[in-house]
């Protein structure tokens, strides 16, 4: 066997050590017995001296780029070797992600505020200024002035609280139209939150419960506005086509008056319980400002009219969320409130 | 009020089907709010009559009937009523009718005798509960007619809902009315036939009352006494709700459903001398038709005669003078009493009747005399008698003319509704309400039609033609509005922020009533005065809330109740409080806090909540109004916080909360099975915000310097604060608390505070010897001020 060949065997059995090492300590063994200070490579170049100038280049190529291919191996298998050693550290480390985080949970807003924001969002929007009163009222600004006098037999429709001063708990928020119009001259457009008090308890009568007002009154505000803003305004809530019509109705301080309709949301107006096979469901009272109201408010109603509406907030958030019993949003139990982030 | 599809088609031209009709009348805002068949669907059921009746041979309680129903040919029918009799009109079910519940009659053999049908009980024709007995049907009807046409079956009562505007539709007629005048745009106008006066039996009546202008009275005499009214009659009071009691009652009851004019008859025996419609005197006593006794005052109008009181003048008549089994002469009493002088009468006095109902939104002073016809012809017709004159009396100083013209003008028809309305409709609607219209420059003039009370200005003329056009025919347009810049205030932090922030928290946001339980409030706010219900829904929900805290504590204990451990609510709400007397509502925001701190979870131990817990939540939400640094938490007392466990909040001088643990005797009352933290916040004052500033964010590095300073128990971290801050020379930029230590290490009474100061120079990097000289002084003043000693410097 030549010089050559037993270099090549040499090599060979260099690069099966270095794929046999299987951890750093046995790798650099195989770096230091072949190129160490006294390795076999390192032996060779030393023997390069015995050759003849002839040989000597070609041997000594021969060598370099034996040693430059076990350096790569032993580098590469190095660097194979570090990789696996850190990929068993990781793995060490394994965290389960399926266990629950830690820290505070979240708190929910009530449904029917969340409502009340979004009835404020979609009003405000069509530049609606949101307004307040108080819910301890008087007479005269929750009937009186309403177009409602004494023994007016509309006021049967309101079983109204009463304190022994005579004030009362406002049966509904048109006392803040009111309140609003004896401060402020027209245009102006309104929306009235707020908690409302009427003697009634059952499955959709609380004797507290919410309404939100609204009013606009300006030169030309008319019974088709009231029809288009209303109609809008339910689509937005409900976020979908949906028809509304509106009723004749009777309120002393609206003249026209009329109940809106929507189509049931449950049944898409086919028909079902809840809309009571009428395919209908009853959601506000409007019409245009009576000019009585107008006018003891100190508005002319020769130069300015209007419309305003009543709606329950806790009424649409009930078809809004499918919630069948009103009396849930005041029992506040932490299982129904949990489900209103 | 109910009336029946029939009723009504005897006055309008009515083709719709019943459903339809429903739907028309509550489009046209008489609100149909019921509607059900008088018979469910049958065939096959014929008037009969029982020819003989004998026992069955082989059972004993069924009869052998022979029945027939054309009066030729008989049938062998079996049945089990008791009140099976020969000479009885019955009603037959053939072979091959179909009842209703799906019973089809066959020819069939009851104990070996054949039976051709069956005679029928109400129950089995859906006509009533009654199964006692077979229907026992008038002798008057005619065999073989289909029992449909024979009881008028083909019948739909409807439950019509008309508004409080709208007395002129609380009647059959009123309703065939306005339906004629939606539909038709027809006049519809009631005639009756007059009924000549058969004799001059009379009685005197005198008018005292503006609230009584008109008094039409009419005497008939020698009436059969103890009749009942026909069948037809009873059986039309009865599907409209009415209980038949006698045939005058009956008449008058008719009259009124009919008309919708309330009319009363007196026993002529039972009055003495004259009658007179007055006010009541004061303290003056009547018997009621309802058998009790009410004291009545000046505000009432009375019918009376020389012994006083008869009747309550458009509500309810009185029992002394009322028909009975004897009557045999009647007094008529059709008057008309003004909404002033009737409303809320009834009301006062408990009573809600049907002539109150009507009087209070207004009759039509016209029908006083057509109804007393009206009753007339139907009384004579029942129970025979002869009718006097008819009297007509009118208060003296009563307005002759009652004329009244109410303008339309054009163009507010339009401006109003939006569009324009084509002339020929303006017409057609305001000639179907009216008897007179005119052309006027620029619209009409419409005279009010005596029986719509509702109609008064103009604009109740444009809600006549909306209505009975139909708001369908008013499009959408949508208004253009100016605009005006709105509002966005940073004085105050919005509302809807502090719910948001709240829930953030980990805090649910709950509703609750207003008014609260007086023992429960009682119990935790024993000298607070509050604002009493008059006539609150339950004698647990009679008073305002004097805090938010009552609400709150109620649903934390039902929440714990329902086996939730850790509680956290807040609610946003008016408290009704009485400073001096006078009321404040007053907006607040409150919460509650029970259980553990965290909810439960691994690798952290479960503490309970604690005061610090809730005040961090506290101060996160004042954050919000950029005016913290004010904020200051003072040792203050309310019955419902335990002691030494209870802060008032302050900005600068201004109180804006509480926070405090619940007195543990409050615990023990209420048998809540932990303790809670309560807070409460007056948004007005609490979140007030500041105008934001910006400060120059300091390019130097901040140094800090950590010192453990030991004090008395009782040297609050407010006290420690202050005199850290003034003898920092201005350089603390943060003071932090990192441990409160109390143990072996240090004396009784005492404890170890361990505070960070984070120093900082907003013009140069602060050196160890600047760092070292602040530290040696806030040493040296802790010292010197609190006594205290340095631990570990």
């Amino acid at each position: 066997m030549g010089a050559a060949e037993s270099l090549s065997a040499l090599v060979n059995q260099a690069l099966a050590d270095v794929d046999a090492s299987t951890d750093l300590n046995a790798l650099d063994e195989v770096r230091v017995r072949l190129l160490g200070k006294k390795g076999l490579l390192t032996e060779q170049l030393k023997g390069l001296g015995a050759l003849s100038a002839a040989e000597r280049p070609a041997a000594g190529q021969r060598i370099n780029d034996a040693k430059a291919a076990i350096h790569a191996a032993l580098e590469m298998h190095r660097i194979r070797l570090e990789q696996a050693a850190m990929e068993r550290e990781l793995a060490k480390g394994t965290i389960d992600v399926t266990l629950p985080g830690r820290g505070q949970e979240m708190g929910s807003v009530h449904p029917v505020t969340r409502t009340r924001l979004r009835i404020e969002q979609i009003f405000g929007k069509a530049g609606f200024k949101v307004v307040s009163g108080p819910e301890v009222e008087d007479d005269f600004h929750n009937f009186e002035a309403l177009n409602i006098p004494k023994n007016h037999p509309a006021r049967a429709m309101h079983d109204t609280f009463y304190f022994p001063d005579g004030r009362l708990l406002r049966t509904h928020t048109s006392p803040v139209q009111i309140r609003t119009m004896r401060l402020q001259q027209p245009p102006l457009a309104i929306i009235a939150p707020g908690r409302v008090y009427r003697i009634d308890s059952d499955m959709t009568h609380t004797p507290m419960f919410h309404q939100v007002e609204g009013m606009v009154i300006g030169e030309s505000i008319s019974f088709a506005n009231l029809k288009a803003m209303l109609h809008g305004f339910v689509e937005q809530f409900f976020e979908r086509p949906l028809g509304m019509r509106l009723r004749p109705s009777y309120f002393p301080f609206t003249e026209p008056s009329a109940e809106a309709d929507i189509e049931c949301v449950f049944c898409d107006g086919r028909g079902c319980r809840v809309c009571k096979q009428t395919g209908w469901l009853e959601i506000l009272g409007c019409g245009m400002i009576h000019p009585n109201v107008l006018n003891a408010a100190g508005i002319d109603a020769e130069i300015w009219q209007g419309y305003a509406f009543g709606m329950g907030i806790d009424r649409v958030a009930m078809l809004r969320y499918g919630v069948d019993d009103l009396r849930l949003f005041f029992e506040n139990d932490l299982q129904f409130l949990k489900q209103f982030p | 009020m109910k009336v029946t599809y029939r009723w009504l088609q005897e006055f309008a031209p009515i083709t719709a089907s019943p459903a339809e009709l429903a739907a028309q009348l509550t489009m046209a805002g008489l609100e149909v709010e019921s509607m059900a068949p008088v018979a469910p669907p049958f065939s096959g059921v014929v008037v009969g009559e029982v020819v003989e009746s004998g026992r069955h041979p082989d059972a004993e309680k069924l009869s052998l009937c022979q029945v027939t129903t054309d009066g030729k040919n008989r049938l062998q029918i079996v049945c089990g009523a008791s009140n099976v009799r020969a000479g009885l009109k019955v009603a037959v079910a053939q072979v091959g009718a179909q009842l209703p519940n799906d019973v089809t009659i066959k020819r069939a053999t009851l104990r070996g005798q054949e039976s051709n049908g069956m005679l029928c009980s109400a129950r089995e024709l859906g006509l009533g509960e009654e199964h006692e007995g077979i229907m026992e049907l008038a002798a008057s009807l005619p065999l073989n007619q289909n029992l449909r046409e024979a009881l008028d079956l083909d019948d739909t009562v409807l439950e019509v809902n008309a508004t409080p505007n709208r007395g002129d539709c609380m009647s059959v007629f009123g309703i065939a009315r306005d339906y004629a005048a939606a539909g038709a745009r027809r006049y519809l106008k009631y005639a009756p036939a007059t009924v000549a006066a058969g004799g001059k039996a009379a009685f005197p009546v005198s008018l005292e009352s503006p609230a009584c202008p008109l008094f039409a009275a009419r005497v008939i005499r020698g009436v059969k006494p103890n009749s009942q009214s026909p069948a037809w009659l009873r059986e039309r009071l009865r599907r409209v709700g009415i209980n038949s009691i006698s045939a005058i009652v009956d008449v008058t009851n008719y009259v009124m459903t009919e008309l919708g004019q309330p009319m009363h008859a007196y026993d002529v025996a039972k009055l003495t001398e004259g009658i007179v419609v007055r006010m009541a005197r004061p303290q003056e006593r009547i018997t009621l038709l309802d058998d009790k006794e009410y004291e009545l005052d000046p505000e009432f109008l009375v019918i009376a005669d020389a012994g006083g009181p008869v009747g309550l003048a458009g509500i309810m008549g009185g029992r002394p003078t009322a028909i009975s089994d004897s009557t045999t002469d009647v007094l008529l009493e059709s008057a008309h009493f003004t909404p002033d002088g009737i409303s809320g009468r009834a009301r006062r006095l408990g009573l809600f009747t049907d002539a109150a109902q009507r009087f209070e939104r207004g009759v039509d002073p016209n029908l006083a005399a057509i109804a007393i016809e009206r009753a007339t012809a139907l009384l004579v017709e029942c129970i025979g008698g002869v009718p006097g004159p008819v009297q007509l009396s009118r208060f003296a100083g009563a307005a002759t003319d009652e004329s009244h013209w109410v303008p339309l003008r054009r163009d507010r028809v339009t401006r109003l509704l939006g569009a324009p309305v084509p002339d020929t409709d303006v017409h057609g609607v305001i000639t179907a309400i009216s008897e007179r219209v005119e052309a006027m420059s620029g619209g009409w003039r419409v005279l009010k039609p005596a029986h719509r009370f509702d109609i008064r200005i103009e604009a109740d003329l444009i809600e006549e033609v909306a209505r009975l056009r139909g708001f369908d025919k008013i499009g959408e347009i949508h208004a253009i509005a100016p605009q005006i810049a709105g509002a966005a205030s940073e004085a105050q932090v919005p509302g809807n922020r502090l719910a948001v922030a709240m829930a953030d928290r980990g805090y649910r946001e709950m509703i609750s009533y207003a008014f609260v339980d007086p023992i429960l409030q009682q119990l935790l706010f024993p000298d607070t005065p509050s604002l009493k219900l008059a006539n609150p829904i339950s004698a647990d929900l009679g008073e305002m809330r004097v805090s938010l805290w009552p609400g709150l504590i109620h649903a934390c204990r039902e929440n714990l109740r329902r086996q939730q451990q850790r509680v956290r609510l807040f609610e946003i709400g008016n408290k009704f409080v009485l400073p001096r007397g006078e009321l404040h509502e007053i907006e607040t925001l409150a919460g509650i806090a029970t259980g553990a701190r965290w909810p439960q979870q691994w690798g952290s131990a479960s503490e309970a909540v604690d005061f610090y817990d809730v005040k961090a939540d506290i101060m996160s939400m004042l954050t919000l109004t950029g005016d913290e640094i004010g904020v200051r938490f003072a040792p203050d007392s309310l019955p419902i916080l335990r002691p030494g466990r209870a802060a008032r909040i302050y900005r600068d001088a201004a109180p804006i909360g509480w926070l405090g643990e619940i007195h543990p005797q409050i615990v023990k009352a209420l048998n809540l099975p932990a303790t809670a933290f309560l807070f409460e916040l007056e948004i007005g004052s609490a979140f007030m915000a500041k105008q934001l500033k910006y400060h120059k964010i300091s390019k130097f590095p901040s140094v800090r310097r950590d010192l453990a300073v030991v004090v008395d128990e009782s040297v609050p971290l407010a006290v420690l604060q202050e005199n850290v801050t003034v003898s920092a020379s201005g350089l603390l930029s943060e003071l932090r608390v990192f441990d409160v230590y109390r143990g072996p290490s240090i004396e009784t009474g005492r404890k170890s505070v361990a505070l960070g100061l984070i120093l900082q120079d907003s013009s140069r990097t602060l050196t160890d010897v600047d760092a070292d000289a602040v530290v040696t002084a806030v040493a040296a003043r802790l010292r010197d001020v609190l006594s205290a000693t340095i631990r570990d410097q």
